[in-house]
């Protein structure tokens, strides 16, 4: 028989399981793993260096660039970050909106995961499924904002506008007849809230769907379980956040433990597992998706019945009104600066850390009193999980590789930054 | 429950004594700093210490401070800050210490305390160009390779200093300078101290 020697195997950047522009250099010994050496960079921008040489308010929708499939929470972090250097207050309508977004952009990636995990490890139909559940929220995004993935949403100081009364309807065609649309526009006749209550009410329902398809699936399990397994102390030492740290059974989560915004007043509770694989990583991200419904459902709940201003007043930090602006000197000089200047944030530094669907996402801001950052640093939850790769693949198989990847929840906007 | 930030700070004067060059509290964030040769000390004490027990590194990034408020800082160019967090007693702390060498800023790694290190040690280097001895691979890790010069550097232009292009003559992809001109739409202003004061020029 013939001797089968090692030999190095590129992963990437082309694979569909990839993720994205990830190459990984597998060394095999057959088929088994020996070493596995992320080459990362192939998406690097340099937001970080860009954003020396923009404004404060211009750098907000390159945070959605960061994790594309989380874009809201990016901007949150961000915003969060030069609020406590200008010790700007937000209105707690704003606060409510966010944490509604926050959670919702949760399900969106949570969704986005649930099915790509699936497909890289042959549950085709779960990305069937899962795309049909983003799609409702991605319209919330765009009826919120105008896009429906770079949303610029989030401002220093409150969020952009108010949430719309309405939303957009489909209309007859010549594909769509009357009673088709006529369905299909059911939970869109009232106000977006009225059509995030609708979603939320359906949405539990569809996570049993999922789980029914998946938890008890013999193959899914076999695919699984105890691959990939890191325990509490080495989760620590590799820096692990998130979801990633839940799974190896530590209870830690920023909006709990480190509570910003309103999540102090919200009921919702931190899904734990314990042994640390893949499937565990996979149930507690999906009862994630389970309290996220939860706390969107308090925050409508919250924000139906107490109306109020969605930004701050301050227009050393947000502009005026636009109908204050045309009639009024001081505020057309406020606009003007404002959009032009920019805002002057006070020398300092801080760091802001929001509970991101992927883990702890940090931003860190230096400022030397300009109207731009001095230094900004983002720390991305995937950049650190990336980095243990080459622990949790040694002397798994090819196959696992993939099932890794995809338990890592990786995306490379934010990794290479 | 966690501490406040100077319950905290004064933990960290009594673990560190002499050690501790400058320790803060700003915008509720406790911020140390420390001599480049106690670095790789400090960190391990800040682990392991039971009032302080930071067991996760969150994040460590070098820093180029050439030109910060037009003029620099006295204390140096470089520095290394790193973000820890104490899964355990839930607090966080920022540490900070000065490359003593402008021209080769060097610190010693602390992959050894915290294995998340690696990467970031590398991004610092690869980005601001800070060397990690004692780190056991530092490779680039973010720019393209071959790449020359540290991007994250004041003195690294944005728009960069080569681009690359097919050439069909050469049937091969090359380097070239740069071609854009560069363009700053919204200048950077410092505003002096008094801005805006009445009475103010």
């Amino acid at each position: 028989m013939a001797e089968i020697k090692n030999y190095t195997l590129n992963f990437g950047p082309q694979h569909p399981a990839a993720h994205g522009v990830l190459r990984l250099v597998l060394e095999l010994d057959g088929e088994v793993v020996e070493r596995a050496d992320p080459h990362i960079g192939l998406l690097h921008r340099g937001t970080e260096k860009l954003a020396e040489h923009r404004t404060f308010l211009q750098n907000v929708p390159y945070m959605d660039r960061l994790d594309y499939m989380s874009m809201m929470q990016n901007e949150h972090a961000y915003c969060m970050a030069v609020e406590r250097l200008m010790q700007v207050e937000v209105p707690i309508r704003a606060q409510y909106i966010r944490v509604m977004f926050d959670e919702i952009t949760r399900i969106l990636n949570h969704l986005l995961w649930l099915g790509t995990h699936g497909l890289d490890v042959g549950a085709m139909t779960m990305f069937l499924y899962t795309f049909r559940e983003r799609e409702d929220l991605m319209d919330v995004y765009e009826a919120v904002c105008g896009a429906r993935v770079h949303a610029a949403y989030y401002r220093p100081g409150g969020v952009y506008r108010d949430l719309p009364d309405s939303m957009p309807k489909y209309e007859v065609n010549k594909y769509k007849s009357a009673a088709e649309v006529k369905r299909l526009n059911a939970n869109r006749e009232g106000t977006m809230l009225d059509f995030i209550e609708d979603f939320t009410n359906r949405f539990p329902a569809c996570v049993d769907d999922y789980e029914t398809l998946l938890t008890e699936n013999r193959i899914w399990k076999q695919r699984t379980v105890g691959i990939g397994v890191v325990d509490a102390e080495r989760a620590k030492q590799l820096g692990f956040t998130g979801p990633m740290l839940r799974g190896s059974g530590i209870l830690w989560d920023l909006r709990k433990t480190q509570p910003y915004e309103v999540y102090d007043r919200l009921d919702f509770e931190i899904p734990v597992g314990q042994n640390g694989d893949c499937y565990d990583r996979y149930l507690v991200r999906v009862a994630e998706m389970r309290q996220a419904n939860r706390i969107v459902r308090q925050c409508v709940d919250w924000l139906k019945a107490n109306p109020g201003p969605v930004i701050t007043g301050d227009h050393k930090v947000a502009p005026p009104a636009r109908a204050a602006m045309k009639n009024n000197m001081e505020e057309l000089i406020h606009h003007f600066k404002l959009f032009t200047e920019g805002m002057h944030v006070p020398a300092g530094e801080a760091y802001a850390a929001v509970e991101h669907s992927k883990g702890e996402f940090g931003v860190y801001l230096v400022s030397d009193g300009g109207n731009k950052p001095y230094r900004m640093k983002l720390r991305a939850p995937g950049f650190t999980h990336l980095a243990a790769s080459d622990e949790m693949m040694r002397g798994l198989m090819i196959a696992d590789v993939v099932a890794i990847i995809g338990t890592m929840d990786i995306v490379f906007g934010d990794i290479d930054r | 429950m966690p501490v406040t930030p100077e319950v905290l700070l004064t933990r960290l004067q009594d673990a560190l004594g002499d050690k501790l060059v400058d320790g803060r509290v700003a915008l509720g964030e406790v911020t140390i700093e420390v001599r480049a040769e106690d670095w790789h000390e400090v960190a391990l004490q800040l682990r392991d210490e039971s009032g302080l027990r930071f067991d996760e590194l969150i994040d460590l990034c070098g820093m180029d401070y050439s030109t910060y408020a037009e003029t620099g800082r006295d204390e140096g160019r470089y520095a290394v800050v790193m973000h820890l967090l104490s899964v355990v007693r839930n607090h966080r702390l920022r540490v900070r210490t000065w490359c003593p060498d402008d021209d080769l800023p060097m610190v010693a790694s602390v992959v050894d305390v915290w294995n998340c290190a690696n990467w970031f040690e590398r991004e610092a280097f690869d980005l601001v160009g800070i060397v990690f001895e004692g780190h056991p691979d530092l490779r680039r890790i973010l720019t393209d390779y071959g790449f020359i010069g540290h991007p994250f550097r004041k003195d690294f232009p944005v728009y960069g200093q080569v681009e690359m292009r097919y050439d069909p003559e050469q049937k091969r992809v090359i380097y070239q300078p740069v071609s854009i001109d560069p363009r700053e739409v919204n200048p950077r202003i410092v505003r002096e101290e008094n801005f805006g004061d009445v009475g103010h020029g």
